[in-house]
């Protein structure tokens, strides 16, 4: 079992997809999240939220500006105010 | 009676309008649509948010080191009232139903003793209410400039908003808005929005587990709700925006089919009278021959 990764914004779902690990650019500190990580939350700088597909693949950056990171039972969820790309 | 050429000249004018308010309809079909989708994809975030929201607010109980827009400002007399109408008329008694809305809360509230203020935000509006309350007006939001209102406008509306409950100037927020239910049907609705209502606790916490914050829940929650409010102003934009070209389309089907009926009864109303002419040249003919 892989991680659900959902990025949303006010105007779209933007992700929702099942991936290895992504690594959040939290307020006290970057954080990487894999499958059943416990339960967390936290508020986002503006930065690049970095996706890995698979284990050691090259991760692919999102740039999010506004945002906040929910760790549940059912994944990873950012909720974004803006949204590159 | 109208001669023929002038009942030729209203019935060719008649057909004009019909044109335009059948064209005003299909555009308002098609931007219907946009905006139902527009808001079908706001959709996740509100109810996200709104979780995130709940779930926290059942873990902080409501005291005076609150940030402010949770815990309001301890005063309940200066009420502002937010009210969103659209840009562009054409669209039957949408702005009106929303304004009248509004002027009933308002009076409510005077009877009560409270001041009260309004923000407007759209064109439509302006002059009825600053007819009726022509101090109370604090400010205004222009959306004339933009095609359809956004996130972008919503952002700057609650800084305003924001900015304008920190300086004090009132105490509780209302806003104003018609919830969109069918093209046929919208609903004026009216919600509080500063300070923010604490959202109904979300559904038990899957696994019950302890979630852990960063930084603390206090300081989350302080980043969030000025979030949240964007999230309200914005959810409130997009159903005015599909009420409005719901209105609008129900009005303009209305109109292209009144100008019909308007066309046909012209149109008999012209064959008559052609008729008439005839006959009467007929008898003048025959009475003028038999004479001889």
């Amino acid at each position: 079992m892989a991680l659900h990764f959902e990025l949303v914004t006010p105007a779209r779902l933007v992700r929702s997809e099942d991936v290895h690990m992504v690594v959040v650019p939290g307020e006290e500190g970057e954080f990487g999240v894999l499958e059943g990580h416990a339960p967390f939350m936290s508020t986002v700088r503006d930065g690049a939220i970095l996706v890995y597909k698979t284990e050691g693949a090259a991760p692919e950056a999102i740039q999010v500006q506004g945002g906040f990171a929910e760790v549940g039972a059912n994944g990873l969820t950012v909720l974004a105010e803006h949204v590159e790309g | 009676m109208a001669s023929l050429k002038e009942l030729k000249g209203r019935i060719n004018s008649v057909k004009s309008t019909q044109k335009i308010t059948k064209a005003k309809q299909m555009v308002a079909a098609a931007k219907l649509r946009k905006a139902q989708t527009a808001a079908e994809a706001a959709r996740p975030y509100a109810a996200r948010l709104a979780t995130v929201m709940g779930s926290l607010a059942s873990k902080i109980s409501v005291s005076e080191h609150s940030p402010k827009l949770l815990a309001g400002t301890g005063k309940d007399q200066v009420h502002l009232l937010v009210v969103a109408n659209s840009d562009k008329g054409l669209c039957g008694a949408f702005n009106s139903n929303i304004v009248k809305a509004a002027l009933v809360k308002a009076r409510a509230l005077e009877a009560e003793g409270k001041t009260v203020l309004f923000y407007l935000v759209g064109r439509k509006g302006r002059a009825v209410i600053r007819r009726n309350y022509p101090k109370a007006v604090l400010a205004m939001f222009d959306t004339t400039e933009v095609r359809e209102p956004g996130f972008a406008e919503a952002e700057k509306i609650a800084a305003e908003l924001v900015a304008l409950y920190d300086e004090g100037k009132f105490d509780v927020a209302h806003l104003f808005y018609a919830k969109f239910k069918s093209a046929l049907q919208q609903d004026p609705t009216e919600q509080q929005i500063i300070p923010v209502p604490a959202p109904t606790a979300a559904a038990a916490n899957d696994s019950g587990a302890v979630v852990e914050y960063e930084p603390e829940e206090e300081a989350i929650l302080a980043a969030l709700l000025p979030r949240y409010l964007k999230t309200q102003l914005f959810g409130a934009l997009l159903e005015n925006q599909a009420s409005e070209q719901g209105a609008s389309m129900t009005a303009m089907d209305n109109a292209t089919r009144n100008a019909g009926e308007l066309i046909q009864k012209l149109t008999i109303q012209y064959n008559r009278s052609r008729q008439a002419a005839i006959t009467t040249e007929l008898i003048e003919i025959i009475a003028g021959a038999e004479a001889l």
